[in-house]
């Protein structure tokens, strides 16, 4: 921990525990800065938050506002230049890239705007190949996805490629794919983006009944408001600073610093 | 991940793209396919002049005038009959030494004529080569030594000249000179693109009377056993050496005719194995470069099997057995292909293609080696590729 948050009085971290278990994902005092032809530009310029287990937060903010930044940190997608961040109470700056992508693949989960599934796969394996990263053996793995892919409601498209599915439908596969390794955060990249409004609608109505049914914690990160209000919590973000958080009862002034 | 989903994971990207993983073995099936066929024929036309050699007999020393040299002319032999019984005398055992004066002449029955090699020699030319008879009997000592006008055909000359009649006891006529049939040889085939079923033979003193000279054109020594063989060689020339101050004499043994041959073709079988292998290295940088554009089209999926939890070595690993799939396959069909070429070659040509087992390994082994080593730098470079960048490559 290079720099304490001087605001944050809250005791120690720990305590500061939702239902059960560490924070789902804490962050202090998170910077990323990128080389750029020798031009460093700073992403994020000092970020704390906390988010604890099942809870159902979103990042907004305009685009270059470094809240993608953010969410590929939140993902272990990439390394913080400075800071702490834990995942699951996992400290994960002493990770070697290994122990990264284990993290991830047992973790977190990931919904993409332009949800990446393979193509030529059906949607059967493609929301089971979380697991063959986990290696498990092909029937459990089968299984596994097809109660997944029950859950989003496509059991009767499992053996459909993407090609042949509707974009609503692609982004249903794609969170059974999130889903079915049991992660502890999902994290969601503009869910919605590429989807009509009733689609959009259907997604994140799933994303809701997954939060509070599973109590896995959905990171949200949109730019459009209404997206973001399925959220109880709103993380504004600008300028690789945190404007503004709608969930600061919770003890982390993390907005102080990140004001003018 | 297990081993067995990285091999499917491979299988199933070479399937999608079929066309072009097709034409990227192409460049591995022909190299595989010409290192089979090239080391085969190489390796059959070796084996073929080695029974040719290993064909005449066992032990054998041939003594020469002079040197014997592939592209110098050979030497005027000063030889003679005296010189043979010499050397008979230095050998211990008379009957091991034969001689041999030889001349092209025609030979005539009836209006039927053929060119043919005439070969003097003498009652112990069995002694020292293996020449089987088909029909009669050889030349005798009586016959060299009352000049008579005998002669034993070679199988070729035989057929020829008579037919499907019997020559034994008729009539041929030699370079004028009438002569007796008294045996046919065997058919013995080819000694260095010589057909030896084309020879006559006459008694060695017959022919020195025919041709008008008192030499001979060499002398062969039959050694008892393998280990003498270069003793006897050195013995010989170094008495006729003695006997023929200042003159050379050279004397090589089969072991060194076998010995100079099989390295001249092994080296010829070398360099068609090479000028193979350059193709199957083309091979292997076609897979090289067909897996970096593979790597640069996959870059999202790449990207986005790493946020899923694929760590740097499953990425390696899927792409690094892609490759070895694409040059194993296609060596086993080079392979399959070569091996098909050169049972066709040795069926419908006279060349004599023999199929090498090393020959075949090697080729497998060289092409599983190509796939890993032109595999591991875009495997790598995939492994590598970081998660955020691969992900937003468009």
């Amino acid at each position: 921990m290079t720099s304490p948050d001087p605001s944050a009085t809250t005791p120690p971290a720990p305590p500061a525990r939702t239902p059960t278990g560490p924070p789902a994902i804490e962050a202090v005092d998170l910077t990323r800065r990128y080389d750029l032809d020798g031009v460093s530009v700073e992403a994020l310029r000092g970020v704390s938050l906390r988010i604890g287990q099942g809870e159902f937060a979103a990042i907004v903010g305009p685009s270059g506002s470094g809240k993608s930044t953010l969410m590929h940190l939140l993902g272990c997608l990439d390394r913080p230049t400075s800071g702490v961040l834990r995942i699951n109470g996992v400290e994960m700056s002493g990770l070697s890239d290994t122990r990264l992508a284990e993290l991830r693949n047992q973790t977190i989960g990931f919904v993409f705007q332009s949800f990446h599934l393979l193509a030529r796969t059906t949607a059967l394996d493609n929301v089971a190949l979380p697991l063959v990263y986990r290696g498990l053996g092909r029937t459990e793995r089968r299984e596994r996805a097809r109660a997944a892919l029950e859950s989003v409601g496509l059991g009767h498209r499992m053996g459909h490629r993407p090609s042949q599915m509707s974009g609503g439908e692609q982004q249903r596969v794609a969170i059974a794919r999130a889903l079915v390794g049991e992660p502890k955060v999902l994290l969601a990249d503009e869910p919605t983006g590429n989807l009509d409004t009733r689609n959009g609608t259907e997604v994140m109505a799933i994303l809701d009944r997954l939060n509070a049914e599973r109590g896995v914690a959905v990171v949200l990160v949109t730019h459009e408001p209404e997206v973001a209000a399925h959220a109880r919590r709103q993380i504004h973000v600008r300028d690789g600073r945190i404007e503004l958080d709608t969930g600061l009862d919770m003890g982390l002034d993390a907005g102080a610093e990140g004001r003018p | 991940m297990r081993g067995r989903e990285a091999f499917v994971m491979a299988l199933e990207a070479l399937r999608v793209n079929r066309l072009r993983s097709a034409l990227t073995m192409l460049g591995v099936i022909i190299g595989v396919l010409a290192v089979v066929i090239l080391v085969s024929v190489g390796t059959g036309a070796k084996d073929a002049v080695e029974k040719q050699i290993s064909g005449l007999g066992t032990n054998i020393i041939l003594v020469v005038p002079g040197q014997l040299t592939v592209g110098a002319a050979p030497t005027q032999s000063r030889l003679s009959l005296a010189d043979v019984a010499y050397v008979r005398r230095v050998v211990g055992d008379p009957a091991k030494v034969t001689v041999s004066l030889q001349s092209g002449e025609t030979v005539r029955v009836g209006r039927t004529e053929a060119f043919v090699t005439v070969i003097g020699t003498d009652q112990n030319l069995t002694n020292v080569f293996q020449r089987p008879l088909a029909k009669g009997r050889h030349l005798s000592e009586t016959d060299v030594d009352t000049r008579r006008r005998v002669a034993v055909l070679g199988s070729e000359v035989a057929a020829r000249m008579f037919g499907d009649v019997d020559p034994v006891g008729r009539q041929v006529s030699i370079a004028g000179a009438r002569f007796r049939v008294v045996g046919v040889y065997a058919t013995v085939g080819q000694t260095f693109g010589l057909s030896r079923d084309q020879e006559v033979h006459v008694p060695v003193t017959t022919a020195q009377r025919m041709l008008g000279v008192d030499r001979v054109n060499g002398l062969a020594v039959g050694a008892s056993g393998a280990d003498e063989v270069e003793a006897l060689q050195g013995r010989v020339v170094a008495a006729l050496t003695e006997r023929y101050p200042g003159e050379k004499f050279s004397a090589v043994t089969q072991t060194q005719l076998l010995g100079t041959i099989g390295s001249v073709l092994g080296m010829l079988t070398g360099v068609l194995a090479a000028i193979a292998g350059i193709s199957l290295l083309v091979g292997g940088v076609g897979v090289s470069n067909i897996m970096l554009v593979s790597v640069r089209e996959r870059t999202k999926e790449i990207g986005l099997r790493k946020a899923l939890g694929a760590r740097q070595r499953d990425v390696l690993a899927q792409f690094l057995i892609e490759a070895v799939l694409l040059t194993t396959i296609g060596g086993v069909l080079g392979i399959v292909l070569g091996v098909g070429g050169a049972v066709a070659i040795r069926s419908f040509t006279e060349v004599p293609a023999s199929i090498t087992w090393w020959s075949i390994a090697l080729a497998f082994g060289v092409s599983a080696v190509v796939g890993v080593f032109f595999g591991v730098a875009p495997a790598r470079r995939a492994g590598r590729l970081d998660p955020v960048v691969a992900l937003r490559a468009e």
